[in-house]
């Protein structure tokens, strides 16, 4: 792994203005991005830790409820205003990774987990428009049923792995971000990015740009709301 | 029986690791060294250990596990995946369970850390060992570590009410039965290559039915 500074972000504007050198990626749980360091496949010089900043709160407001980003996967899940009026939410979360994952990772690193397949995972691959653009996709005439059915383009067929990403676009979800100019709000479903020809670039975040929270609006129907996970293991609900 | 003149395996390599540890540089050392390489900086950290606290300077590419391992010679904890899939090196940070192996050790500065090692009151084995060795829970005994750390918080998870993908109704806040459906659902970060999960499952019922009586 390539050798790198670690710093604790103390407030959100130092961590923005860090963020202005492109060598420095933010750390939430960290649960995709040092395996990919370890992959060989991220190679930040400098991680600014935001775990420690203010965000991890979830707030009743008027308008909905807002999910701090460093609000941990499990936090959210077990939350009982998302259990109760998020029903699809705190399934969504439950339905991915692991306890002990779920436990590090955050909201706002569930969203920038990269989109991702095994041939972008593995550098061995020479072909790889994500990681070195322009290099061909291995995937296309590799062992490929678990890439994209929908959403894919000749250049990349990775998949976004996020079951909570899904919940949080049925929900009409609003992503809140902080960058140098101030701050700005994106919808959930134009938050992250189809491969089309540029396939490198994940989502329409600036990599200046900090994730402080995630807003769901009011909903009457997301109490009557479910996920239901269609993939090869399913765990049997208890009765 | 080991005779006095005997080496186990686990005691030579521990003192292989306090040789390691005994020949680790200087906090300066390790400061000018990066200073005149251009290499970032080590950073300084503090975490409490099985309640023993260490302060320790460390590359920040050293994770939890290796700092665990290598370093502090506490070996109960497994490298296994080394990716976080097979649960192997599961530890509780702040009374939670994570992978040691996906988190860096200073991004733990000033947190409780709890490692198998620190499971055990003196000689008397914790109530989630105790039923691991009574329903024989285990075959060769490398993933038995983080189970056992896994299981501890599962059942302080089940009684603050987590939810899991087992449970049949989320909305309802009430602690979930903790079913063997519960168990297999929550225990699902924790790979066995030997395949002793029934007794596995036993064993977490049995622990979190004795801790209820």
């Amino acid at each position: 792994m390539r050798a790198f500074a670690y710093t604790r972000a103390t407030d959100v504007s130092g961590a923005v203005a860090a963020a202005r050198d492109p060598d420095v990626k933010f750390l939430g749980g960290g649960t995709n991005l040092l395996d990919l360091m370890k992959m060989g496949v991220e190679h930040p010089g400098h991680l600014v830790d935001v775990t420690r900043l203010p965000l991890a709160a979830i707030e009743e407001r008027e308008s909905g409820l807002r999910l701090g980003a460093t609000a941990r996967n499990s936090d959210v899940a077990n939350h009982p205003l998302v259990r109760q009026r998020y029903r699809v939410l705190s399934e969504a979360l439950v339905a991915g990774a692991s306890p002990q994952l779920r436990n590090m990772a955050t909201m706002g690193g569930n969203l920038m987990q990269r989109t991702r397949c095994a041939y972008f995972y593995d550098p061995t691959f020479a072909e790889c428009n994500k990681r070195v653009p322009g290099s061909g996709c291995a995937a296309l005439q590799g062992y490929h049923r678990m890439h994209a059915i929908l959403g894919a383009s000749e250049a990349c067929i990775a998949t976004h792995p996020s079951d909570a990403a899904v919940a949080l676009a049925a929900l009409d979800a609003v992503v809140r971000v902080v960058g140098p100019g101030g701050e700005r709000a994106i919808p959930i479903v134009d938050f992250h990015r189809l491969p089309g020809d540029t396939p490198q670039l994940d989502t329409n975040l600036r990599g200046d740009e900090l994730i402080t929270a995630i807003d769901l609006p009011a909903l009457p129907f997301g109490r009557r709301s479910h996920y239901l996970r269609c993939a090869i293991a399913t765990p049997t609900r208890s009765r | 029986m080991e005779s006095d003149l005997s080496v186990s395996r686990r005691g030579f390599l521990g003192s292989m690791v306090a040789g390691g540890v005994a020949s680790t540089w200087p906090a300066d050392a390790q400061r000018a060294e990066a200073a005149s390489t251009g290499a970032p900086p080590p950073v300084q950290t503090a975490l409490t250990i099985n309640g023993q606290r260490h302060e320790l300077t460390l590359d920040p590419r050293v994770t939890l596990l290796d700092l665990l391992r290598e370093h502090l010679g506490l070996t109960g904890t497994k490298k296994g995946c080394d990716h976080g899939q097979c649960g192997a090196c599961t530890v509780l940070a702040g009374g939670r369970r994570i992978n040691a192996c996906l988190s860096l050790a200073v991004a733990h500065d000033g947190e409780q850390i709890v490692t198998v090692e620190g499971l055990t009151r003196g000689e008397t084995l914790h109530p989630v060992q105790a039923a691991f060795l009574e329903q024989d829970a285990f075959q060769c005994g490398y993933c038995t570590p983080g189970q056992i750390c896994s299981a501890v918080a599962l059942l302080d998870e089940i009684r603050a009410g987590a939810v899991s993908a087992a449970t049949a109704d989320v909305s309802r806040l009430a602690p979930a039965a903790l079913s063997d459906e519960e168990i297999r659902e929550r225990m699902s970060g924790n790979l066995c290559r030997c395949g002793a999960y029934p007794n596995i499952v036993a064993a977490v019922r049995a622990a979190g039915g004795r801790r209820a009586a």
